[in-house]
């Protein structure tokens, strides 16, 4: 067990992890396996490999060249969420959810701070969202674009009240947080959690129009796995497709698994349409030193320091 | 034999990171370059003090380090002024409630000591115990910002510590002689000049002690301000964190544990030496 993708990562890079089969997400894995951790996949032990969605893997494979080290098990996309009535009471029924000014507009984001504005703790995507907002190109690692990133979040920063990755489901879902940046999966599990407590808390999702990063949740075999036979059995297991079909049904997350029935088909903040769908880019895998301009930019922001 | 635990449960592990400090971070298993490697058979050590001056070539660290000094020593202060009075009640009571009440500060730490912080969550958080009382009574309109300040901090550190300062405090306490006191109001000490003059310098052990095993964790605490603290609360443990996990630079992480480390042992040291003398003092 691991309860992020930071923790695995300092887990698999000390070796001998104990882990058969883990599952960091992409941006994560491709340095992993520059790192050397992972073993390439024995195809032929994985005949369900076939089930994948070929749109996706190809997505994928600018990651994990080939779709060699990989196989995916979820996706999702990173969009606004939001508290129906909070957000209405405070921006009227016309509040434009489809649109990232909600959240970097400072006339808006700056009317929702009361009732809590929760951002993902993890600028290697929020950054990228600002520059996408900033039409400039999201994926950008030149440190004079980044820092127009920063500057932007720097004018909204009075006006957010947490930097939390994994707080913002209860948050949500109990009516502490009316605003977020969060996981469309995340957001899905908050809203249902609302809906069982019936204390009338109404959770909204959205992607919006300028598009959002999608990222990817993915299975892999380290190299000093213990049990790499069963490893693959237990992966082709996960891609048969009543089993992801019921995993989707309860997680709320979207599956390459074209050959898995879709329950989620029809819900567009899992699957989001055609037309929104190519609106979603996916994040690239920083290069260290950019990475440490990212984070010490970060600690700016949220510290001042 | 007390010698081998030392050097197996303190010394390997600071030597390691000490090692893993004068690395460089490099993507690989384990990710940092090595110290130590052959060169036509010879070893050849390279030790990179650049992580050092990284250190303090950004303010970031210093201000880190100083916020989290700040901190531990506000909320032992705190602690120091809630727990003596506590301290000093429990110590003159009948043995039997005196037993009763040391129970009551031992007892909440029979509960993990993630789920009490937690519980300070629900307790101060907007829609939480607190701020739904007082909208109930009519006092505020709206939820008052409590959860993620700095004051949210404070008293989560306070109240995680506070019997580490009691306990002490009562060990020391419990031995005094009530005969002094009578001896000092005999004199003509005032009650108040009594605790000045003789209950307060022959506690001072027990108060130094007690601010230490409050402090030095506190220094460190990465739970606290993580949970209860705001984004702007800089301690040094959440810098730690990041350069770990974030940056994945494991030897600039391994440096900051070695500066807070020496930034520890230090006054630690100090203190010892200053005591061993005071001791000397006495047999003489």
């Amino acid at each position: 067990m691991f309860d992020s993708n930071e923790v695995l990562e300092a887990k698999l890079m000390t070796g001998k992890s104990g882990y058969d089969v883990v599952v960091p997400s992409l941006t994560f894995l491709a340095r992993q396996i520059q790192a050397g951790v992972f073993m390439p996949l024995d195809k032929s032990k994985i005949p369900n490999y076939a089930n994948m969605d070929p749109q996706i893997q190809a997505l994928i494979a600018q990651n994990d060249k080939d779709n060699t080290h990989s196989a995916n098990y979820l996706w999702g996309t990173t969009g606004i969420a939001y508290n129906e009535d909070m957000l209405k009471e405070r921006l009227g029924a016309d509040a434009p959810v489809d649109d990232w000014k909600l959240i970097f507009d400072p006339q808006y984001i700056s009317k929702m701070t009361d009732c809590g504005v929760y951002i993902l703790d993890t600028p290697s995507e929020i950054l990228p969202i600002a520059l996408l907002y900033l039409g400039e190109e999201p994926n950008s690692f030149d440190p004079a674009v980044i820092q127009k990133g920063v500057d932007l979040m720097l004018k909204i920063r009075p006006h957010i009240t947490q930097f939390h990755s994994s707080q913002v489901i209860d948050a949500l879902a109990n009516g502490d947080a009316c605003l977020a940046i969060a996981w469309s999966g995340d957001v899905l599990q908050a809203a249902n959690r609302a809906e069982e407590a019936g204390k009338g808390v109404k959770v909204g999702y959205s992607i919006p129009k300028q598009g959002a990063p999608m990222w990817f949740d993915m299975m892999a075999i380290p190299k000093d796995a213990e049990h790499p036979n069963n490893a693959h059995v237990f992966i082709n297991y996960m891609l048969k497709a009543e089993v992801m079909a019921g995993i989707q049904n309860y997680v709320e997350y979207a599956s390459a698994n074209a050959a898995a029935a879709k329950p989620g088909i029809g819900d567009h903040r899992i699957y989001p349409t055609p037309e929104v769908q190519a609106t979603l880019f996916s994040l690239a895998v920083i290069p260290p030193e950019v990475d440490r301009i990212f984070n010490r930019a970060w600690t700016t922001i949220k510290t001042g320091q | 034999m007390p010698y081998f635990w030392l050097l197996l449960f303190f010394a390997v592990p600071f030597l390691i990171a000490l090692k893993i400090s004068f690395a460089k971070a490099a993507i690989a298993m384990p990710p940092y370059t090595d110290v130590l490697y052959w060169v036509d058979g010879f070893p050849v050590v390279k030790l990179r003090g650049e992580n050092y001056l990284y250190l303090l070539g950004d303010s970031l660290y210093i201000n880190a380090y100083l916020s989290s000094l700040k901190i531990a020593v506000v909320s032992t202060f705190l602690c120091l002024l809630l727990g003596y009075p506590m301290a000093y009640s429990i110590s003159r009571m009948a043995p039997a409630t005196r037993n009763i009440a040391l129970l009551l500060v031992i007892l909440p730490s029979w509960t993990s000591f993630l789920i009490r912080i937690y519980a300070w969550v629900g307790i101060l958080k907007p829609n939480g115990l607190i701020n739904n009382y007082l909208m109930y009574l009519g006092l505020i309109d709206s939820p008052l910002k409590m959860l993620h300040t700095p004051i949210a901090v404070y008293i989560g550190i306070v109240y995680a510590y506070l019997p580490f300062m009691v306990l002490p405090l009562y060990t020391n306490l419990v031995k005094h002689d009530h005969r002094l006191l009578e001896a000092a109001s005999d004199l003509g000490a005032k009650p108040w000049q009594a605790f000045l003059k003789v209950t307060l310098p022959l506690s001072k052990a027990g108060i130094i002690a007690g601010c230490m095993l409050v402090a030095i964790p506190a220094v460190g605490e990465f739970v606290i301000p993580e949970m209860l603290g705001g984004p702007e609360t800089l301690m040094i443990g959440r810098v730690l964190w990041q350069e770990f996990f974030n940056n994945r630079d494991w030897p600039v992480a391994s440096a900051v544990a070695m500066v807070m480390l020496a930034l520890l042992i230090i006054p630690i040291m100090i203190f010892h030496r200053a005591q061993a003398k005071e001791m000397e003092g006495k047999l003489t």
